[in-house]
């Protein structure tokens, strides 16, 4: 497993997230309510929305368009007008750093 | 046939036909659509990808065969008798229902004028096509209406270098949906962009050489779009004697003055507690009508109350408003990063929040708001003006207490 260094972990916001580049995809970077970290594909499975821009309520995420909502833990689609689930990444902390692995 | 039918496959009637199975509904589903498509979303018709519309369906033929939907493509209907409980199709078909609802959404207010007929219309896939297909060969396009869609077709031509120009009758652009302060904005981006507007001005006719305004000059155009809003389809129901306005007048339930029928989505005019009745048109307002609808269609009895919020993409801007801001209310504005918010208090409650900024950099506060405003509650405006009081904490301690 390679890990891609994304940022400090107190570049995040608790409860919050931030979009995450890299090679020519896009993902988005969590930080749980206890500091737990998540990495997800970074556009919501209904139409090509950057859901880092959404808001983030415990383990949930929300597209900031259409209000699809997804537990950012696990990929899963909680609500309409999403319906596929998002992709997941593992991601940790290590040495007050977030990575994560995209391989 | 029994079971319920629903009229009308735009996002509301869709969304409604689904929405019937998730709460339990077992009968017969029958969703009848005059386009000759399955059903597919209006907001990405504005927004063409390399000159060419996209069709995104709602939904595939699939889902609509798993839920056991029976979708009459290309079928809409012509006649409705409450009191036998019939509608009758273009076809010549009768359907028989337990149920019906009138999701017949909004057609464009036409304009009346000499050369009328050379105006292109926007609404369905079909008209967004035709314009966007003889945009490469304009020189300069005249966009008579300066509301929501005017204004975000004028955004989506300016970035494919189209010369353009925006006619509104009103003083200033955007005046009927959206809040005085980012009206301004966006007309003055516009502005800079170099969209040439002709404010109150009204359109005596159209001919070959473009648009002739009432001060009898003329903005050139090769192509000229229509865009002055939208009227309530409701012949249906006011042909079959149920009561209407401005809109299928329902109460909070969403049931209309007839038994066993139902409205919901742009055709809507909803029974409003402070009294009245209001329409809105916005893609949210057509999905949460229709699961109220169905879930009442198929037994519930619940209250209609959601808060409307709409946005509206141009340039790259994100423009989202959520309430109703009204211009007595007190506004309290917050700077945020490259945009700003704008919330809205009547007698100290939050009833309404709008922000305008790149992106969907704004998405979450308006998200925010719009739990502020359900939690009823009550912020001082120092904290709503400093952008370092955090919503998510606000609304925490909101719910704490």
């Amino acid at each position: 497993m390679t890990w891609v260094s994304v940022c400090k972990l107190d570049d995040i916001e608790q409860e919050g997230a931030i979009r995450f580049d890299h090679g020519s995809r896009t993902y988005a970077i969590y930080r749980g309510p206890d500091d737990s970290v998540y990495c997800t594909a970074g556009l919501c499975t209904h139409e090509a929305i950057h859901l880092a821009d959404g808001l983030v309520m415990d383990f949930e995420v929300e597209c900031p368009k259409h209000s699809g909502a997804f537990d950012y833990r696990t990929g899963e689609a909680l609500r309409l007008p999403a319906c596929e689930n998002l992709k997941t990444y593992p991601a940790e902390v290590f040495d007050g750093e977030i990575r994560v692995a995209l391989g | 046939m029994d079971g319920i039918v629903i009229i009308g496959a735009g996002e509301c009637g869709t969304r409604a036909a689904f929405a019937l199975r998730e709460a339990g509904y077992s009968g017969a589903v029958t969703l009848v659509g005059a386009e000759p498509h399955l059903p597919y979303e209006r907001p990405p018709l504005s927004k063409p990808m390399n000159g060419a519309v996209e069709m995104k369906l709602i939904c595939a033929k699939e889902a609509l065969e798993a839920a056991a939907i029976n979708y009459l493509q290309g079928s809409s209907a012509s006649k409705l008798d409450a009191d036998a409980g019939t509608v009758t199709l273009s076809d010549g078909r009768v359907l028989s229902y337990e149920k019906l609802l009138l999701a017949t959404g909004a057609r464009p207010r036409r304009l009346a004028c000499p050369g009328a007929e050379r105006a292109l219309e926007f609404r369905t896939h079909a008209q967004a096509e035709a314009i966007f297909a003889r945009v490469g060969a304009a020189q300069a396009v005249a966009i008579i209406g300066g509301g929501l869609i005017g204004m975000e077709v004028a955004s989506v031509l300016r970035e494919k270098d189209v010369d353009v120009s925006v006619i509104e009758a009103a003083q200033k652009p955007l005046g009927r949906a959206v809040p005085q302060r980012f009206a301004d904005r966006l007309h003055a981006r516009h502005v800079a962009e170099g969209v040439h507007f002709h404010l109150d001005r009204g359109v005596v006719a159209i001919d070959n050489d473009g648009v002739i305004l009432a001060d009898g000059s003329t903005v050139p155009a090769d192509l000229v779009v229509s865009a002055i809003g939208v009227l309530p389809e409701i012949d249906l129901a006011e042909a079959a004697g149920l009561a209407t306005g401005d809109g299928i007048l329902t109460d909070t339930f969403l049931r209309t003055s007839a038994p066993e029928i139902f409205a919901a989505g742009d055709c809507a005019a909803v029974a409003q507690p402070g009294g009245g009745h209001a329409r809105f048109e916005s893609w949210r307002n057509a999905r949460t009508q229709a699961g109220t609808a169905a879930r009442n269609m198929a037994g519930a009895a619940e209250v209609f109350n959601a808060i409307p919020w709409f946005w509206s993409d141009q340039y790259d801007l994100g423009l989202q408003v959520v309430g109703l801001p009204q211009p007595w209310h007190q506004s309290v504005v917050r700077s945020i990063g490259d945009g700003e918010l704008e919330f809205y208090l009547d007698d100290g409650r939050l009833v309404a929040a709008a922000g305008l900024g790149i992106g969907n950099s704004v998405a979450k506060d308006i998200k925010l708001s719009e739990m502020l405003i359900a939690a009823g509650v009550r912020p001082g405006s120092e904290a709503l003006a400093d952008p370092d009081m955090n919503l998510k904490a606000l609304l925490k301690s909101t719910r704490a207490a």
